[in-house]
C-alpha cells in the first residue's frame, strides 16, 4: 500500500512581479506552494537570485571579491562583469557611499553612478540606498526619476520614509519598490497596507521581511519567512501575497565566521570558504523559509544556490 | 486517530481514587488527551483499554536513540544517546523542535588507510563552544563499498568507533553487516541496510545487535511499504534514509512522510527520524553539500550525512542548527559576563548591554567592525531587549551597579569608562551616584551607530 500522500492546495497565489524590460526581465514570486514543494504544484516561476555590487567599487571589499572583479576599474566595469556570472537573475547596485557617517557622497553623484550602470549593462536592476532614512527618502527618489523607463527595483520603503520613497517610486516614475520592515510579520503587513493606501499598486512592491546570518538570531527571520508565507497561502491574506527578497550578503559577509582572519583563527581554515558557505547556508535557509529572492556577493555562492533550486524544481 | 477525553474517560475505571494524582477520572482522561501524562499511571486500568489508548495516544513521529554521547558533552544535553525524530509540528513558530540536526563526515572501504586517518583527524578538529552548545561532529557514516571483505568493513568501523562518536553504518552486504555488528553493536550504531529486497535479514541482525535500522526505497512508496512490512515483523526501531535518487526526490520524501506523520489522522508508519546523504546527492562538490544540509537541516533530516566536514561548513551550519531548534518563546539569552571584543584588556573601555542574544550579537558584531578594543559587560537583564527589560525593571541603574560589584568589573578591569544604551539614556545620573569615580557616556540609540561612536571616541583619546 503506497504511502498516503496528504497533498496541500492554496487558492492564493503570491503576485509575480517583473523586473526590468525587454528581453531581459525576470520575474520575483508567482508561486502558490511552500517553498519547493513542487509534489503539491509545479513551480512556474523558480527563485532567483541577485548579485551585488557597491558605489564604493572594490575599496571595502574583501580580497576575495577583489580578485574576482581583478582589472575592473570603475562600477561599471564591475557591473559588467557582475551580469556575466552563472545563476545570477538579476544585478544590485548598493549606493552604500550616500551614508551621512560614511563617504556622504552627494545625491547628484550617486545617481550619476545608478544611471551610468543602468545605461552600460542590459539586465533586470535593483537599487539599494545607502540605509540611512533621510538620505534614501531623497535619494531613491531621484534615482526612481534618472531610471525611469527602466523598471527597476528600488530598495527600500520603511515605515519612516515610504511615503517619499513610494510615492517618487510607485506613483510618479513607475518603478518597483521595496518594502522592509524588521523581523515581525504585522510590521510587514502594516507597512504594504500604509504603501497600499498611499496609491501604489501592490503588484508593483516586493517585501524585505528583514534578514540576519545563521547564527545570529536567525531563528526570527525562519519563523517571520515562515509565517508570513503560510499567511500570504493560507488565509488568502493579500496584504501579504508580495514576492520576499532577501538581501543575504549584506549580513553574511560582517560576520566574525565569515570576517576572521586565518592569523587570527587559523584552525577555521580559509577565510573565503568561510565567507562563501556562510553566504550559502544563509541563503538557503531564507528560500526554503520563503524567499522568492536572495541578493549574494560571490560568484561561487551564486552558481551553487542556482544550481540547488535548479535540483529542486 | 486521538481519542477524545470522553472516549478516554469511558475506559477509565470512574472510581476516582486519586492514585492516578488527579482529583478525578474525568480530569485524569482530559489530562490524557492533551498528552500531559501517560496512561500508564492509572492502576486500574484494564489491558485491554491500555493497548487500545496507547495505540492511540502515542506520539505520531517516534524517538530513536542512537549511539553514546561522548561524557565530556555539554551540559544541555545530558542524554546518554542521541534522540532522534519525536517532532510535533512542522513549524517552530507553532512549538519547538524538540530534537535537533545531527551531522556526520564519511570514511569508506574505498579509502586507503591514510586516507581514512586524515578524514577522521580532520573531524575531530571541530570541536567548539557556541554559546553553551558543544559544536562537533557528532556522527560519522562508515560505506561499505562493493567487494570490500567484511573484515576490512569491520576493522573499519571499528576504527571509526575508537573515535567516540555515532556511526551510521551504510552497508548491503550481510556478511560485512554482521561483522560490522560484532565489533561495534555496544556503541549503538544505525545498522542502514534495509531494503524491499533484504529487509527481515537485516531487521533479524539489527534487532540480535539491540541497534536501530535504516531503510530506504527506489521511492516513497517503496520505503514507506518496507517500513510497513517491518513494523508487521515487529521492528518498530527504525530510521528511514530519504533516498539518494535525487535532490528534489530526498526533499519531497521528507517533507511528505512528515506531513502524514503529524496529519491529524497521524500514519505513524511515516513517523520516524530520516538519514539524509548529501554526500551521495552531490558526490565531490563541497559548497553544493553546504547547500543540500541546510536545505535538509531546515526540513527535515535527523542525520545529515556530508563526505568531510569542514569548519567552513560546520560554522554556519551549528549557527543555524543552534537557531532552528530553539524555543520560540523563549528569547536566547547570553551569559552574563565580560565579554572582550578586538583585543580588549583591563585598560580597555568598557560597554554594557543585555543578555538578549539578539541584541548581544547585533552589538558585538558592530563593535568588532568598530576595531576599537572594548569590554562588553553583559548583566542580567532577563533575557529582554533594552527598552522591554528597562520597563521591566530588569535593566536599571541598580542591577547595573549590583553587576559590576558581584562580577568584580572594578578589580578585574582598571579603565573607568563605562558607555550606557542611549536608548536608557536616563539611567545616567543613578548610575553615577551608584557608581563613584565611573565616568558614564550615554552611547548611541541604534547599534550600527557604535562604530562611528568609538572611532570617534578613539579619535579623541577618550578610547
Amino acid at each position: 500500500m503506497p504511502l498516503n500522500k496528504k497533498l496541500q492546495k492554496f487558492s492564493a497565489t503570491v503576485r509575480s512581479v517583473e523586473l526590468g524590460t525587454g528581453d531581459k526581465t525576470t520575474t520575483l514570486g508567482g508561486g502558490n506552494t511552500y517553498p519547493f514543494y513542487t509534489f503539491d504544484n509545479p513551480t512556474a516561476n523558480p527563485a532567483k537570485i541577485g548579485i551585488e555590487i557597491s558605489d564604493l567599487g572594490l575599496a571595502d571589499e574583501p580580497d576575495c571579491i577583489k580578485e574576482f572583479y581583478a582589472g575592473c576599474e570603475t562600477v561599471v566595469d564591475m557591473a559588467k562583469k557582475a551580469v556575466t556570472v552563472e545563476g545570477a537573475d538579476f544585478l544590485v547596485l548598493k549606493l552604500i557611499g550616500g551614508d551621512p557617517n560614511g563617504e556622504n557622497k552627494s545625491i547628484e553623484e550617486l545617481v550619476e553612478v545608478a544611471k551610468a550602470v543602468a545605461d552600460a549593462v542590459d539586465f533586470p536592476l535593483v537599487v539599494e540606498g545607502c540605509k540611512n532614512v533621510e538620505k534614501d527618502a531623497q535619494l531613491l527618489a531621484k534615482v526612481a526619476e534618472a531610471l525611469q523607463g527602466k523598471n527597476v527595483l528600488l530598495m527600500s520603503a520603511k515605515e519612516e520614509n515610504y511615503k517619499n520613497v513610494g510615492a517618487a517610486a510607485g506613483l510618479a516614475y513607475d518603478q518597483l519598490l521595496g518594502a522592509e520592515s524588521a523581523v515581525d510579520i504585522n510590521l510587514a503587513k502594516q507597512l504594504n497596507v500604509l504603501i497600499k493606501q498611499l496609491g501604489v499598486d501592490p503588484g508593483k512592491v516586493v517585501m524585505n521581511v528583514g534578514s540576519a546570518a545563521a547564527g545570529y538570531g536567525f531563528d526570527y527571520c525562519i519563523s517571520t519567512l515562515d509565517r508570513v508565507k503560510g499567511a500570504a497561502l493560507g488565509q488568502s491574506d493579500d496584504s501579504l501575497l508580495m514576492p520576499i527578497i532577501t538581501p543575504v550578503a549584506d549580513e553574511t559577509w560582517s560576520v566574525k565566521e565569515a570576517s576572521a582572519s586565518e592569523e587570527d583563527v587559523p584552525e577555521w581554515g580559509s577565510v573565503v570558504e568561510r565567507a562563501i558557505d556562510m553566504e550559502i547556508t544563509t541563503a538557503v535557509a531564507c528560500l526554503s523559509c520563503g524567499s522568492d529572492a536572495v541578493i549574494l556577493k560571490h560568484p561561487t555562492s551564486i552558481a551553487t544556490v542556482s544550481a540547488m533550486i535548479k535540483a529542486l524544481v | 486517530m486521538a481519542l477524545t477525553g470522553i472516549q478516554i474517560f469511558k475506559l477509565t475505571p470512574k472510581k476516582n481514587c486519586k492514585e492516578c494524582g488527579s482529583p478525578t477520572c474525568m480530569a485524569f482522561a482530559m489530562k490524557v488527551a492533551q498528552g500531559a501524562v501517560g496512561i500508564d499511571k492509572c492502576p486500574h486500568m484494564s489491558e485491554d483499554a491500555v493497548a487500545q489508548l496507547s495505540e492511540a495516544s502515542a506520539p505520531p513521529m517516534k524517538t530513536i536513540e542512537i549511539g553514546k554521547k561522548p561524557f565530556a558533552d555539554n551540559k544541555n544535553d545530558k542524554d546518554a544517546a542521541f534522540k532522534l525524530g519525536g517532532e510535533t509540528v512542522l513549524f517552530r513558530h507553532e512549538k519547538t523542535f524538540v530534537n535537533k540536526t545531527r551531522y556526520a563526515s564519511t570514511v569508506s572501504t574505498a579509502m586507503d588507510d591514510a586516507k581514512v586517518d586524515q578524514v577522521l583527524a580532520d573531524m575531530a578538529k571541530i570541536d567548539y563552544d557556541r554559546i553553551g552548545d558543544r559544536m562537533y561532529v557528532e556522527f560519522i557514516a562508515v560505506d561499505y563499498t562493493d567487494g570490500a571483505s567484511a573484515e576490512a568493513y569491520a576493522a573499519l568501523a571499528a576504527k571509526a568507533a575508537a573515535t567516540n562518536r555515532a556511526l551510521v553504518l551504510n552497508v548491503k552486504d550481510e556478511a560485512a553487516a554482521a561483522a560490522a555488528l560484532a565489533a561495534v553493536k555496544d556503541t549503538k550504531p544505525v545498522l542502514n541496510a534495509a531494503d524491499a529486497s533484504n529487509y527481515e535479514a537485516m531487521s533479524k541482525l539489527a534487532a540480535d545487535a539491540g541497534v536501530v535500522l535504516g531503510v530506504t526505497g527506489a521511492n516513497v512508496d517503496e520505503i514507506y511499504d518496507t517500513v510497513a512490512a517491518l513494523e508487521k515483523l515487529g521492528n518498530k526501531n527504525l530510521i528511514i534514509d530519504l533516498g539518494t535518487a535525487s535532490v528534489k526526490d530526498a526533499f519531497a520524501n521528507g517533507v511528505l512522510l512528515r506531513r502524514a506523520c503529524l496529519d491529524k489522522n497521524p500514519d505513524r508508519t511515516a513517523g520516524y527520524p530520516t538519514i539524509v546523504n548529501v554526500a551521495k546527492l552531490a558526490p565531490g562538490d563541497a559548497h553544493q553539500q553546504t547547500a543540500l544540509a541546510t536545505l535538509f537541516t531546515m526540513k527535515y533530516g535527523s542525520i545529515v550525512i556530508l563526505e568531510e566536514m569542514s569548519y567552513a561548513q560546520a560554522l554556519p551550519l551549528y549557527g543555524l542548527r543552534q537557531n532552528l531548534f530553539t524555543d520560540p518563546q523563549k528569547a536566547p539569552r547570553i551569559e552574563p559576563g565580560i565579554y572582550p571584543i578586538n583585543g580588549a584588556d583591563e585598560n580597555s573601555v568598557c560597554l554594557t548591554t543585555v543578555d538578549f542574544a539578539l541584541t548581544y550579537f547585533l552589538v558585538s558584531g558592530e563593535l568588532e567592525r568598530s576595531g576599537v578594543p572594548c569590554n562588553l559587560l553583559i548583566s542580567d537583564a532577563g533575557g529582554l531587549s533594552v527598552l522591554t527589560s528597562w520597563a521591566a525593571g530588569k535593566f536599571s541603574s541598580g542591577s547595573i551597579a549590583k553587576y559590576i560589584q558581584e562580577f568584580d568589573i572594578e578589580n578585574k578591569i582598571k579603565n573607568r569608562t563605562l558607555i550606557l544604551p542611549g536608548k536608557v539614556a536616563v539611567l545616567k545620573g543613578d548610575l553615577e551616584a551608584k557608581l563613584p569615580g565611573w565616568n558614564i557616556v550615554v552611547g548611541p540609540t541604534e547599534a550600527v551607530q557604535l562604530v562611528k561612536f568609538l572611532k570617534d571616541m578613539q579619535a579623541n583619546g577618550q578610547a
